[in-house]
């Protein structure tokens, strides 16, 4: 039986999100002053460097569909921006039943959480156009210039720990420069929990991309199919 | 809740998501796959009804 590629990235991808939890769930010793719940930053991190990394490729995407008017880009801008939505969300989800414990609250109007709470916000007005806007060129070229504007909020975001007073934990780069993880298994942790959620992510968006194209090709189809049988009926 | 059920909660909540938007995914592809072979194949007769006959004879299937 031959494998496709696809089939072996996605066995991979599963090989590597199983490494990953047994590493949170078992190799990594716990925090000393956080506990247990503590392990959540494994998969926080990553969620969050993937959502970046969807929504920037979004943005890269949208200019040069911008730039080259080719279908391709803004299917590729969608899927990465979608892609993206869906692991900005898990980023919010997965810091509010952090901060619950920790802080002894669900939500506070700290600079990073706003900042990502309006990122997320920005990416949601996207997709609403998208599903809401009808299938045209002009909603496509709005799209692509929301998804640039919005990506400006990424190093605000970065940044927002080091520019107001918050308390975010600035964990991977402290305020002195240096990163917060102590034990190297912490270190080696988050470097496999990164690797597994990049490749699930990125599994994930070369099946939402596939889902795109088909849909592209089947307005295309469409419109052909219309301009034939206007053809047919003796329209000019 | 203790914090056990907090670490329990977000990784559960990061899975179920990710499956069901897999499941969502494998769906739009199944539908879409569908449409297009319905479109296609509706694109390909009325091209071919279209067409001028080669040999002067009438298209006929």
């Amino acid at each position: 039986m031959r494998l496709s590629l696809t089939t072996a990235f996605a066995a991979a991808t599963c090989v590597l999100v199983l490494a990953a939890l047994f590493m949170v769930f078992v190799y990594v010793p716990t925090e000393a002053t956080q506990g247990i719940v503590q392990r959540i930053f494994y998969f926080h991190v990553p969620c969050a460097w993937v959502a970046f990394l969807g929504f920037g490729l979004g943005a890269i995407a949208g200019a040069f569909y911008l730039f080259f008017a080719q279908q391709v880009w803004d299917d590729i801008g969608y899927s990465a921006v979608e892609v993206g939505m869906l692991f900005c969300t898990l980023v919010l989800i997965t810091g509010s039943l952090w901060a619950k414990p920790i802080w002894g609250t669900w939500w506070t109007w700290d600079s990073r959480l706003t900042t990502t709470f309006i990122l997320w916000l920005l990416y949601a007005g996207y997709l609403l156009l998208r599903v809401i806007g009808e299938e045209s060129e002009r909603v496509a070229r709005l799209a692509a210039v929301v998804a640039i504007v919005a990506v400006l909020d990424i190093p605000l975001i970065v940044i927002s720990v080091r520019l107001w007073r918050t308390i975010h934990p600035a964990v991977l780069v402290t305020r002195s420069g240096e990163h917060g993880l102590e034990d190297p298994r912490m270190l080696q942790t988050l470097a496999v929990s990164m690797l597994a959620v990049s490749a699930l992510s990125a599994w994930l968006f070369w099946m939402r991309l596939k889902t795109v194209r088909a849909r592209s090709r089947l307005f295309q189809l469409r419109r052909v199919l219309a301009a034939t049988q206007a053809l047919r009926n003796g329209a000019p | 809740m203790n914090h056990l059920s907090y670490l329990f909660a977000a990784y559960s909540i990061i899975f179920l998501a990710v499956f069901l938007y897999i499941i969502l995914l494998w769906r739009r592809q199944a539908q879409l796959e569908a449409e297009l072979l319905r479109l296609e194949e509706e694109v390909r007769e009325l091209v071919r009804k279209m067409a001028p006959p080669e040999d002067g004879r009438p298209n006929v299937t």
